[in-house]
């Protein structure tokens, strides 16, 4: 029996790595979201200066590093491992974005959920005694991601209602095996739940339940309740998933309202920046996490957060064979200290 | 009189339109070719050409005046060389509409630069 595995799903780390340092990069729309005072860095425009929406993704992944590097205080050398992904096919914001780091790099794949993915590998590989600074990353843009999932800017189609707006934006953490907190303590790994949404424009009611699912699940492996928590904190439902995601819980005997949110829903005014259901993106929830929910936790407004990155698993090509969306999300349980 | 109809007509049309984009799941993409398919059906049953006698350019404008020029130019050109009019007629009738559409189309590529909607 693997001694650090408690309950179905949830890792319990021995030697919980400290998040050194953070840095997040978004597009000028976050820029004048709910959040706009908490990041490193707010790009003037979508192409920042580069000939392709692709190309500028891959900016934001390597300035996001670069300004993780300069707040860690680390150099290139002292980093073991890089661990990152992004929605663009065979996630080239990243591999383009980091091919000049010269430091191991493993891509991930999961959708929105690569951020608490990443950091949930990175995690035990510090756990395990495997590296000593982990880098995990994540990046998303709005038009590259339109052009991939949806259908070109060029186009100039119309949105539909439920439709959730891709976050322009990058957002890196660094994990290290030594130092003062915030400390990741523990980490349950959802399933995949697909309950045969196939409305690509409705992906928080696909993720919704996977959420529901893997935060259950945090709360019977670890015997902990809701209230132990600052701050539960999903990563890109939108108002509509998030509607739907205490919902279920609701229904399974679970009231977490008191203390949760939605990175989607944080980090637009979405009554006033038109965009319709909230935020998403693996760049949504990290860059809510490295600029807002960090920096709260070190300022000690926010001690213990559970944060869930929720991400939705389809393809163009699975959406076109009229395969429904399966979701995912992994949480990662964030604490000040070790109390 | 005439601008107010085809104001109309031409509204109604594309009302339709987003409440298909807004209360169904049908992409932009999908509606535009609903609307052709429209066009077509109605022209062939003669609804099409009454409603432009209403709303003039409001109802050749729209993507269902596309199809219905594709069937009437298939009609004329039945009666014109029979059979093989099928295949060539409503090319012939909506050639300047597709030829304008690829030309346009390139000079707006060339001259105008994609942004992200505010």
């Amino acid at each position: 029996m693997a001694e650090k595995h408690i309950g179905k799903q949830t890792v319990a780390l021995k030697n919980p790595p400290t998040i050194k340092a953070t840095a997040s990069i978004v597009g000028p729309k976050e820029g004048r979201g709910e959040l706009k005072q908490c990041f490193d860095l707010i790009i003037p425009d979508e192409l920042w200066g580069e000939s392709s929406w692709e190309k500028a993704e891959s900016k934001l992944v390597r300035e996001a590093f670069a300004k993780l590097l300069q707040n860690a205080k680390l150099s290139n050398d002292k980093i073991d491992f890089i661990l990152a992904g992004d929605l663009l096919n065979q996630c080239i914001a990243a591999s383009y974005g980091l091919r000049e780091t010269n430091v191991p790099f493993l891509g991930l794949y999961g959708a929105c959920s690569t951020m608490a993915e990443s950091m949930s590998i990175g995690s035990m590989l510090i756990d395990g005694g495997f590296a000593d600074n982990v880098v995990c990353l994540t990046s998303s843009h709005f038009c590259s991601a339109e052009r991939q999932f949806r259908f070109p800017l060029e186009l100039g189609s119309q949105r539909t209602p439920t439709a959730q707006w891709t976050v322009t934006g990058s957002g890196a953490v660094a994990l290290a095996s030594q130092g003062t907190g915030p400390y990741i303590r523990n980490i349950t790994v959802g399933k995949i739940n697909d309950l045969g949404i196939t409305d690509i424009n409705n992906m928080g009611a696909a993720m919704a339940p996977a959420a529901a699912d893997t935060i259950l699940t945090h709360f019977a492996d670890t015997g902990l309740v809701p209230e132990y928590y600052d701050l539960i904190v999903t990563g890109d439902l939108g108002k509509i998933g998030k509607k739907l995601c205490l919902d279920i819980l609701r229904m399974n005997g679970l009231n977490i309202e008191a203390n949760y949110n939605d990175c989607g829903v944080m980090i637009f005014n979405l009554n006033e920046q038109d965009t319709h259901a909230g935020g998403s993106g693996c760049g949504c929830s990290a860059a809510v996490f490295a600029g807002h929910i960090y920096k709260e936790m070190m300022k000690g407004n926010l001690k213990r957060v559970l944060f869930i990155a929720t991400g939705a698993l389809m393809s163009p090509v699975s959406l076109q064979q009229k395969e429904s969306i399966p979701g995912i999300a992994h949480a990662v349980s964030i604490h000040r200290s070790l109390d | 009189m005439s601008y107010l109809s085809a104001f109309l007509v031409g509204g109604i049309i594309c009302a339709i339109g987003q409440i298909l984009i807004d209360k169904t799941k049908l992409t932009s993409a999908r509606i535009l070719v609903v609307y052709v398919v429209s066009g077509v059906i109605l022209a062939a049953f003669g609804v099409y050409q009454k409603i432009i006698d209403i709303g003039g350019a409001g109802a050749t404008i729209p993507l269902t005046g596309f199809g219905f020029n594709l069937a009437k130019g298939i009609f004329n050109e039945v009666d014109r060389i029979g059979i093989l009019g099928i295949f060539t007629g409503g090319f012939k009738a909506a050639s300047a509409g597709l030829s304008a559409a690829v030309f346009f189309g390139y000079i707006m590529a060339a001259l105008g630069k994609p942004k992200a909607k505010k």
